[in-house]
């Protein structure tokens, strides 16, 4: 059977196979169907368009309206967060509280995040955004202002964390932040010797095949970070705000490090088993997969190198959306308080913000203020140098800055 | 009262009769109705989505706010074009694929053949549900399976260091990747090559050998050319499988593949979704110059 060569796509006549009903049977159904496909194209290009248009867009008009105060409790509350930011110790004890019934969502990355508040709909009210996405979702209207003199736990956060340029743009407060903590160097103790100091160990060739670090545009940052420091002639102040010469340098360092790379690693889950296996003795890491080792008795440690360190510092954000605000100021005051603040900075491994849960910590686990910097100097938090998303305002007045989409873009290139 | 009932009985009964008699009639309109349900599903949700995932590759990701703006365009293409990464990514892609499906052709073969034409009815349902097993567990505990069998203090190491062997460095590499799809994909490959050799009437095979061909011959002739349609099926399965597949590669590899650029373009990052679905479209090309190419071969016919 030949078919007709400029057979197109409305064309139901399929030849004489099946005889003279079957073929006009066919020809009918192939007019339905192309009828039908129109119709449904047509649906989906209408519903598209209604979308696009729709955007009130919160971050455009200068002094927003914020409540005053919290009113009655809709009854729900709906989530976007980290994996261990909504257990069930703390959760519990909200939803009979105040009656606003929780329901989360994991989200295992900064941009599932913007993905899942962007296409949400208003199904989401909050997200526990980290510095590199909250600026995207300010950017883009998916949240709005909120007002931290409904949360009375906001006068004791410390002082960086209360108006951070990650979720305070001119002045005006996009979310309430949480708690924060470093990107640190992990290393295996019994195969890596001398013990590192420096971010140089993870571009040494001495330990090529056993090096893995994050899998995450963000990660040129580190590589900035690190060449701000072993090379001062590229004048790089801030690792997210790099003009293109800079930016390459990152890059090719990066490109020679691929060489020496086990693997880039998606999960918390990934690096620990490559540790565990012995497959990587080397990697950048959170606090989180060094206490996940640690208490496996797997020989690592971590620190934070003479450079410094990149690190997240999480924001509870609204959703432009919401429907339920009172519920989720409800949320954010309670998590603010030194109590869960304590209990979630000791579960996940972090800090928190607020400075009166160190004491708090200490009762319940000896040792984890200290441990997880709780009670450390703002001038440790300063060291640390938070994600925020690249733009191309320098923030000094320059605007020729490499954005994210051209992070995105030459991370790709630099997997290969 | 009882005269009334009977005609209204009478009456439905006629339009009843009137209704089925229009379908007889029409017998056009009896078989349109029958496959209007389905057709209308497999094109709404089926073909629609195919034709979105084209259109939306048109479309732009404004950068500043993250929006997909409608407009027309074929920036996304342009900029697949002139980036070698995504060539090379692509290349990659399809040899890899290629490389799969034929591992899978060379150990499925004999085993299908075991199968079709050797083993005992017995062996042979003890053979299909041990092909079938790994189907019914979880694709991401197979794939960890492997992780833990390569990964450097693993099964595959401990046994050569027993041996007395050097170890392997094979966790994470491309080969991994290899190793894993073609295990996994083996059994699309065994159940239609095994169709197909089981197809083939013992007399042909019987009559080839009264015309004085030997073994060789018989399978190179005989066999082969019947088995061939089974066979195309089967890398049918594996080639579009591993060009789709973006799971295996982030498990075990430590190089991207397709499917890997699309799902990060998909859920994060910048939601470039014009940008995925840009890229998408390559496999469905490849896959389209592979389905002709199988069908200039013929192997469509005998199916």
């Amino acid at each position: 059977m030949k078919k007709h060569p400029k057979a197109i796509a409305c064309d139901a006549d399929h030849g004489g196979r099946t005889g003279f009903t079957g073929a006009a049977v066919l020809r009918v159904l192939g007019w339905g169907a192309c009828a039908l496909l129109v119709a449904a194209l047509a649906a989906i290009a209408a519903g598209c368009g209604g979308g696009g248009g729709g955007n009130d867009n919160a971050s455009g008009s200068k002094g927003p309206k914020l409540p005053t105060s919290i009113g009655k409790g809709e009854g729900k509350l709906s989530l976007v967060a980290w994996e261990g930011y909504t257990q069930p110790d703390w959760v519990k004890p909200f939803v009979k509280q105040t009656g606003c019934k929780v329901t989360s969502k994991y989200a295992g990355s900064s941009d599932e995040m913007v993905t899942l508040m962007r296409q949400g709909g208003g199904q989401y009210d909050m997200v526990s955004a980290s510095g590199d996405a909250s600026l995207r979702l300010i950017r883009g209207g998916d949240v709005k202002p909120m007002n931290p003199d409904l949360i009375p736990d906001f006068k004791n956060f410390i002082d960086a964390l209360k108006s951070p340029p990650h979720n305070t743009v001119d002045g005006v407060h996009y979310g309430i932040s949480l708690q924060w903590g470093p990107n640190t160097l992990l290393y295996d103790t019994t195969k890596v010797k001398p013990a590192p100091t420096s971010w140089s160990t993870l571009y040494d060739p001495k330990y090529k095949g056993q090096i893995t670090i994050p899998d995450n545009p963000i990660q040129i940052a580190d590589a900035a970070l690190y060449l701000a420091k072993s090379k001062p002639d590229l004048g790089i102040t801030d690792p997210y705000e790099l003009n293109k010469k800079q930016f390459d340098a990152a890059v090719t360092l990066l490109k020679q490090q691929r060489g020496l790379l086990k693997k880039h690693w998606s999960l918390a889950s990934d690096e620990i088993d490559l540790f565990k296996n012995g497959d990587a003795v080397l990697g950048a890491s959170w606090p989180y997969q060094t206490n996940t080792l640690q208490a496996d008795k797997a020989p690592v440690k971590d620190l934070i190198p003479k450079e410094g360190a990149t690190g997240w510092a999480d924001t509870w954000m609204l959703s432009s959306k919401s429907k339920h605000p009172n519920c989720a100021y409800m949320w954010v005051k309670w998590v603010s308080t030194p109590k869960v603040q304590a209990q979630q900075a000791i579960y996940f491994g972090e800090t928190p913000a607020n400075t009166k849960a160190c004491t708090v910590m200490d009762q319940l686990s000896p040792g984890s203020c200290k441990q997880y910097h709780a009670d450390a100097p703002a001038s440790y938090f300063d060291s640390i140098k938070f994600w925020k998303t690249p733009s191309a305002d320098c923030g000094n007045g320059k605007k020729d800055c490499i954005d994210y989409n051209q992070w995105q873009r030459a991370w790709t290139e630099i997997k290969g | 009262m009882v005269v009334r009932a009977e005609e209204a009985g009478r009456s439905l009964g006629t339009a009843r009769r009137r209704f089925s008699a229009a379908f007889w009639r029409r017998p056009w309109l009896r078989a349109s109705s029958l496959l209007a349900p389905p057709v209308g599903f497999y094109l709404l949700i089926y073909v629609a989505a195919l034709a979105v995932l084209f259109i939306s590759a048109f479309w732009a990701l404004d950068a500043e706010s993250g929006k997909i703006v409608h407009t027309w365009g074929l920036g996304n293409f342009r900029a697949l074009w002139d980036d070698h990464t995504y060539w090379r990514i692509a290349g990659r892609t399809v040899g890899l694929a290629a490389a799969v499906t034929v591992t899978d052709i060379v150990l499925a073969f004999p085993f299908a053949y075991f199968m079709a034409r050797v083993a005992s009815p017995r062996l042979r349902t003890v053979l299909f549900v041990l092909v079938l097993l790994p189907l019914w567990s979880s694709y991401l505990a197979r794939i960890y399976a492997w992780r833990l069998i390569l990964s450097n203090d693993g099964a595959l190491n401990w046994s050569l260091g027993g041996l007395g062997l050097p170890h392997q460095h094979i966790a994470y590499t491309n080969w991994a990747v290899w190793i894993v799809f073609s295990y996994i994909w083996l059994p699309f490959m065994i159940l239609p090559v095994y169709a197909a050799l089981e197809r083939i009437p013992d007399s042909y095979i019987e009559a080839s050998r009264d015309l004085g061909a030997k073994n060789w011959t018989t399978f190179r002739r005989v066999v082969l050319p019947l088995a061939l349609p089974g066979v195309v099926a089967g890398t049918i399965f594996t080639f579009s499988l591993t060009l789709g597949d973006y799971i295996t590669p982030i498990l075990v590899g430590n190089t991207q593949f397709i499917g890997n650029v699309v799902y990060r373009n998909v859920l994060g990052l910048t939601y470039d979704l014009p940008f995925a679905a840009a890229y998408a479209t390559v496999p469905l090309v490849v896959m389209a110059i592979y389905l002709v190419l199988a069908r200039r071969a013929g192997a469509f016919e005998a199916l």
